[in-house]
């Protein structure tokens, strides 16, 4: 099982993607450098890191979804790949048209950092299965732009198609409909803005992230 | 030489902050006029942030050595050794001056300065720290101030992904005119790789790295040497800019650089910019220095030479590189698009040579600008020692819930979640412990290891206000006593000593005083300083700050198996309190919250108790005797088993006085104890041990249920003090109360 994590300038959580990547498959990622033009060969699940890509001086994620290795990444998700993005990495793929809707400020325009419970809507998908449906999980939040907006239309479509995958239990950032995490209608791109790979070792406070990762590797 | 400049007249001497005196010493020096640039140049380095003229003598004092200091006080931070090849490189900093004119970007500075001296040694940034001190809540600018820095720090941490893991927040009157923010960096290197500032060689290249300079900061070092006015708002343009992003891209390409052998030496460039970073580089390598200020990346036209060498503008480096391996430096620093320039060499002159459009515009000799800056014995007088006061004298209150509750949400205790919950503490997902728990120290573990670093900041300001002597100790017993909390073998400080002006022979008084106390401390624990820095001139209006020695401590946690927090309480526990307890309350947050004085004399500290009663309970906590463990420091025993309440989620009962009146028994102040939450079959092993060793030990209570009960004296739920305590601070600060208009 081959990983990649995605490294931009001030990309910040590189490397705890890629130890929570070790950790579960017992393999070190590849770190691809964003000026890269294509991915390494073998690659079956990307990592889109947070951070604070280009200090967010523009809108977040929006230069970094235009590197080079993006429009790759991109166009190998549109054949399958398996692709996940946290916090700034699901910004990140929102700005490149990857997952619907956007990412804006936080309701009370602060950045809020905490352990927060979600619930895991659907286990019917690649980046779910391991968890029970329904069930609460902690992950840990940690942004300024975390604020899910997307049309009605849209909001319809991915509410109606099963696309949300989890929601906060307790709204840290005025998200419509409470949602953390989405995935594509294909079922290969998730973007969250919390963090699993900050709830992989009981000293992080809780090992919750290990079944997301688990699903995901289970079904390459 | 070009003379471009103006003449030098006496009001320009003043203007830069000059005596009449230190002006004859640079002619005397020099055997000549200075021009503008050289006058310039002399005047923040001779400024009191850059020289320490009014404290070296002072801080020469200090223990500064020890088995685990790789470096000492001197260098841009202090090393310590933590076995196994690793390093820890820290340092606290104050940006108090431009925090309260500009408190977004003067906090933002802060944390980013701070950090370049960490990494500038060849340390990763692993944890940040904040000791803040604000006015009265009450205050029309406070809420202002609060927001401002706290964006700051977190805007830039954050960014740069290194977790805020602790830190103090104060709110005292005496703060009012001026906000102290202090940043404490810790970073982690191998022992075998620290590099230092000392430029070496001859016709070594010089190599400038990171943002371009501009007009921002000229003379901030200048403004922190001055006592500020009414008319302070005005000095916002000497307040530097933080770029967060290009500090992130610094960070990964100068520890990319150090893995190779091309740095010979390598200095941040942070207060007086390219002059003082290039003056210490050749100071201390004894060489001199020619630079061609045109090469220096700049980002604005025609800037002089003056206004390039005194820019403060931020994320910047100088570096002198091994001659052969430019082509590799400059290939590492345009891969993280950093601006990078040659802009001179090492020279055997001795001399600051600077060329600006093809003129020499300053050619001076170094030693007079570091090593023989002015050293000043300032006057001091030692403050009329407070009396102790006796707590039968003391009023005691009839109302015992409605005290507990006022101290548990006075400004000082009260939750600052508010503030902790803005800044990321996760990542680089090797914080163990940290505000969250509301712990006595922050934990982070070495990454890949099973070892940890403990880190805490304190300072008790009204203690060192009421004795200077005896409030030094304690600031520095405190961190101690915190870092012994969580089973951390304490092993050095870093001290951020804020006080007002030291010409006043008072205030060098105060200074002089918590400096021998903080050093006795040092001494008995052989816990030496090894960073740190001085902030002077902290008056408004000829009113000047409660002195404020604030201390950094880091310890090692050498098995993550064996550690403990406020958070293990177990219900059925028993509560041993180490430590006696006299019951005193001489100055006391008792005293201040509830009878409005800030009288007596602080609380003594025993060094030897502290010691004899520390070293019990870190070696309690490795044998796991302790399931949770909390020092009892402001308000006493009864916050402390708050405090372990709330991170427990258990209620506490705690049993009557023993041997002390019943108010000082709950919120008196002595020091040197701890409370622990021990399970049933561990409580008599560990009250005779403790009594076996002279150490007082007392049973005080139950852990349990879901209120916190005083022997009669108190009962409140629980969730009331919890919330009440929470909700203090979120309030003020969505609250349009303000009084008055100022």
């Amino acid at each position: 099982m081959q990983t990649a994590v995605i490294r931009f300038p001030a990309s910040n959580c590189d490397r705890d993607a890629a130890v929570a990547l070790e950790k579960i498959t017992g393999r070190k990622p590849l770190m691809v450098w964003h000026r890269e033009t294509e991915l390494p060969s073998g690659v079956q699940f990307v990592v889109m890191p947070g951070g604070f890509s280009y200090g967010d001086y523009l809108r977040c994620g929006a230069i970094a979804s235009r590197s080079p290795i993006v429009q790759d990444i991109k166009n190998r998700s549109e054949r399958g790949l398996a692709v996940a993005g946290f916090c700034n990495g699901f910004q990140i793929l929102t700005e490149a048209g990857m997952l619907p809707g956007v990412l804006m400020r936080n309701k009370d325009l602060k950045f809020v950092c905490r352990p927060e419970r979600l619930k895991v809507e659907s286990n019917k998908s690649r980046f779910t299965s391991k968890f029970e449906a329904k069930s609460e999980v902690m992950f840990p939040v940690a942004h300024h732009d975390g604020n899910y907006f997307a049309d009605k239309d849209t909001l319809n479509r991915i509410e109606k198609s099963g696309q949300v995958l989890f929601r906060y239990a307790d709204n840290p950032n005025g998200s419509l409909n409470d949602i953390a995490g989405i995935v594509n209608q294909e079922g290969n791109v998730f973007g969250m803005m919390p963090h699993p790979e900050r709830a992989v070792d009981v000293m992080h406070g809780g090992t919750d992230g290990l079944n997301f990762f688990k699903s995901i590797l289970e079904t390459i | 030489m070009a003379n471009n400049t103006p003449k030098i007249t006496p009001e320009i001497v003043a203007e830069h902050g000059l005596s009449e005196r230190e002006y004859e010493i640079i002619l005397d020096r020099l055997g000549r006029e200075p021009n503008i640039n050289e006058l310039g140049i002399f005047s923040v380095m001779w400024s009191e942030h850059c020289s320490y003229k009014s404290s070296r003598r002072h801080l020469a004092k200090f223990l500064t050595k020890g088995d685990r200091v790789i470096q000492g006080p001197g260098e841009n931070a202090g090393v310590i050794d933590i076995d196994d090849g690793d390093a820890i490189i820290f340092k606290m900093e104050s940006h108090n001056h431009p925090s309260y004119i500009e408190p977004y970007q003067g906090a933002a500075t802060g944390v980013g300065g701070i950090m370049r001296d960490v990494f500038t040694m060849g340390a990763r940034p692993i944890a940040l720290m904040n000791a803040l001190r604000f006015g009265e809540p009450t205050h029309w600018k406070t809420k202002q101030l609060v927001s401002g820095v706290v964006a700051g720090i977190g805007g830039y941490g954050n960014c740069v992904g290194v977790p805020t893991v602790g830190g103090e927040t104060n709110f005292h009157k005496g703060y009012n005119g001026n906000i102290l923010v202090n940043a404490m960096c810790v970073g982690l290197a191998r022992a075998d790789n620290v590099f230092y500032s000392a430029a070496k060689g001859v016709g070594n290249p010089i190599f400038y790295v990171g943002s371009k300079t501009g007009r921002d900061g000229i003379h901030g070092a200048t403004m922190a040497s001055a006592e500020f006015d009414d008319d302070s708002d005005e000095k916002r343009p000497t307040v530097q800019v933080g770029d967060p992003f290009t500090e992130k891209l610094l960070i990964e390409a100068c520890l990319e650089l150090m893995e190779t052998d091309a740095i010979i030496a390598i200095q941040d460039m942070g207060a007086a910019g390219l002059t003082s970073s290039s003056i210490e580089m050749a100071d201390k390598g004894g060489v001199g220095i020619e630079l061609n200020l045109d090469d220096v990346p700049q980002r604005e036209p025609n800037m002089t030479a003056y206004e390039m060498m005194l820019s403060e503008s931020q994320e910047r480096m100088l570096m002198v590189i091994q001659p052969g391996k430019e082509n590799l430096a400059f290939e590492i620093f345009e891969k993280w698009e950093l601006d990078v320039a040659q802009i001179g060499k090492t020279t055997d002159t001795g001399r600051l040579v600077l060329k600006h459009n093809r003129k020499k515009v300053c050619d001076i000799p170094i030693a007079p600008l570091a090593d023989d800056a002015p050293n000043y014995d300032r006057p001091h007088v030692k403050p009329e020692p407070r009396p102790a006061l006796d707590a039968k004298n003391i009023h005691e209150t009839q109302d015992y819930n409605d005290a507990l509750l006022r101290i548990m949400t006075s400004p000082n205790i009260a939750s600052k979640r508010w503030i902790w919950e803005q800044y990321d503490r996760h990542v680089m997902t090797d914080t163990v412990d940290s505000s969250q728990s509301g712990g006595d120290a922050a934990i982070i573990r070495i990454h890949g290891s099973n070892k940890a670093v403990a880190v805490t900041t304190d300072c008790t300001p009204r203690y060192v206000e009421a004795d200077p002597y005896e409030g030094g100790k304690q600031c520095v017993a405190e961190t101690w006593r915190n870092l012994t909390c969580v089973g951390a073998d304490p092993i050095a400080i870093t001290d951020c000593l804020n006080f007002g002006n030291p010409e006043r022979p008072e205030i060098m008084g105060q200074f002089v005083g918590a400096i021998e106390g903080m050093n006795e401390a040092c001494r008995a624990f052989d816990y030496p300083v090894v960073s740190g820095n001085v902030s002077l001139y902290n008056e408004t209006n000829g009113q000047a700050i409660p002195p404020t020695p604030a201390v950094g401590g880091v310890g090692l946690i050498p098995d993550l198996h064996k550690f403990a927090t406020l958070q293990g309480a177990q219900e059925g526990d028993t509560l041993v309190l180490i430590g006696e307890t006299t019951g005193w309350l001489g100055a006391s947050i008792y005293l201040s919250e509830i009878l409005s004085r800030e009288d007596g004399a602080p609380p003594p500290v025993d060094l030897s108790a502290e010691k004899l009663n520390g070293d019990y309970v870190r070696k309690l906590i490795r044998n796991r005797r302790a399931n949770a463990v909390h020092d009892l420091s402001d308000g006493g025993l009864a916050v402390a088993a708050c405090e372990m309440a709330f991170a427990s989620g258990k209620g506490m009962a705690l049993s009557g006085p023993q041997g002390a009146a019943r108010h000082g028994w709950f919120f008196g102040e002595d020091q040197a104890r701890y409370l622990l939450a021990v399970e049933k079959n561990s409580v008599n092993p560990v009250v005779a041990t403790a009594k076996a060793k002279g150490i007082p030990a007392q049973i005080v209570g139950k852990v349990g249920g879901d209120r916190i009960q005083g022997d009669g004296a108190f009962d409140v739920s629980l969730e009331k003090l919890r919330s009440a305590n929470e909700a203090w601070l979120p309030n003020l600060m969505s609250g349009d109360a303000q009084n008055g208009d100022g």
